[in-house]
């Protein structure tokens, strides 16, 4: 490795701790407020709403809402497994065969 | 169990209460087996960074190295990307700072199920805290038995994807040192996937829908955002809207 990259790495390194561990540790402290612990239920759909939508409506970076996107196309069908199985494996297994035979063909 | 869907996000709902044996082996074992499902998709993903990795002009050691230290997948994807790009070292580095920023919500969700853990135990497991882990462990501690060692269920699933994460790594810096141009192999759709199967079977509630599709259409409109600010924006106004509607929904 090079000075470079064990900069990189490190920087990298104390960014992420930073952000992950002081706040568990600080807020493990604290009485959170009820109006607080009723709205943090709401995080993990909101994050995960927010890291899908882009990747299915906007794959190349632009809206592209047509028949050709196989990451609109796949990620619906996934949707559709989802909710009716609700079995995560299965919609994993599934929602890339879709996106692959879109995707390839 | 592996293979049911994860019920995140709705703590007021109706949990089974899994006749779990309340023992540290026991929670760290339900917590390798609730995992399975999203260490099945992150195996892809781990494999293509390291591929992109050596690709983008990092050394094999590097590439490894961030999976070790840095243990961030999608603020590592970015970061070799950033190399391949010529960035220089400030700007990588705050944009992981950025892109790791949700991290923060779900530390501030974990916290309070987390207060009675000394140091020994936070470190790592703050250190240890990603996307898939915290769907799961968030889960386990919504539930309503009493279980005193549900920090091993979390134990337990960190250190699978952890474990998974370097492996997946290893072999896509092999491979990617095998065959070149990466991103063609066509295994991007992993993630996403991977977020639906978790998503979308929470959506039970009214709040929690509304919060998605608030969060998901914040998220298009704030795409031009740098860094991915658009995602943190996006996620905030979704809760919003979720405790707005609660709100609506108790009030008499």
């Amino acid at each position: 490795m090079s000075r470079w990259e064990i900069l990189l790495v490190a920087g990298m390194t104390a960014v992420t701790f930073g952000v992950r561990y002081p706040v568990l540790a600080l807020v493990s402290r604290m009485e959170l407020p009820r109006p607080v612990v009723d709205a943090l239920r709401f995080i993990p759909p909101a994050v995960l709403a927010a890291i899908i939508a882009p990747a299915l409506f906007m794959p190349a970076g632009t809206l592209d809402l047509s028949p050709g996107n196989a990451y609109l196309i796949a990620g619906v069908a996934a949707a559709l497994i989802a909710w009716r199985t609700r079995n995560l494996l299965l919609t994993i297994a599934l929602g890339m065969a879709v996106w692959l035979w879109r995707a390839l063909l | 169990m592996a293979s049911k869907a994860i019920e995140l996000a709705a703590p007021e709902q109706d949990h089974k209460t899994t006749s779990v044996p309340a023992t540290r082996a026991a929670e760290f074992r339900a917590g390798v087996r609730a995992t399975f499902p999203l260490v099945v998709g992150a195996i892809p993903f781990g494999i293509i960074f390291g591929a992109v990795a050596v690709n983008s002009g990092l050394s094999a050691a590097a590439a490894q190295a961030m999976s070790l230290f840095v243990f961030a997948g999608s603020a590592q994807f970015i970061g070799a990307g950033l190399v391949a790009g010529g960035a220089g070292l400030a700007v990588i580095i705050v944009t992981t700072f950025v892109v790791n920023l949700r991290h923060a919500l779900y530390s501030v969700s974990l916290a309070p199920h987390m207060k009675h853990l000394p140091q020994r135990w936070l470190l790592p497991l703050g250190f240890w805290l990603t996307d898939e882990s915290f769907v799961v462990v968030i889960d386990r501690y919504a539930q309503q038995d009493r279980s005193p060692f549900k920090h091993w269920f979390f134990f337990g699933s960190a250190v699978f994807m952890y474990l998974n994460w370097q492996l997946c790594t290893f072999i896509g810096i092999r491979a990617g040192q095998a065959i070149p141009d990466p991103q063609s192999w066509g295994l991007e759709f992993a993630l996403p996937v991977t977020f639906i199967g978790m998503l979308v079977p929470a959506l039970r509630s009214r709040p929690v829908l509304l919060s998605a599709l608030v969060a998901g259409a914040a998220a298009l409109l704030l795409h031009g955002l740098p860094n991915q600010l658009g995602l943190m924006a996006a996620a905030l106004l979704g809760v919003g809207a979720g405790v707005l509607a609660s709100r609506r929904e108790s009030a008499p």
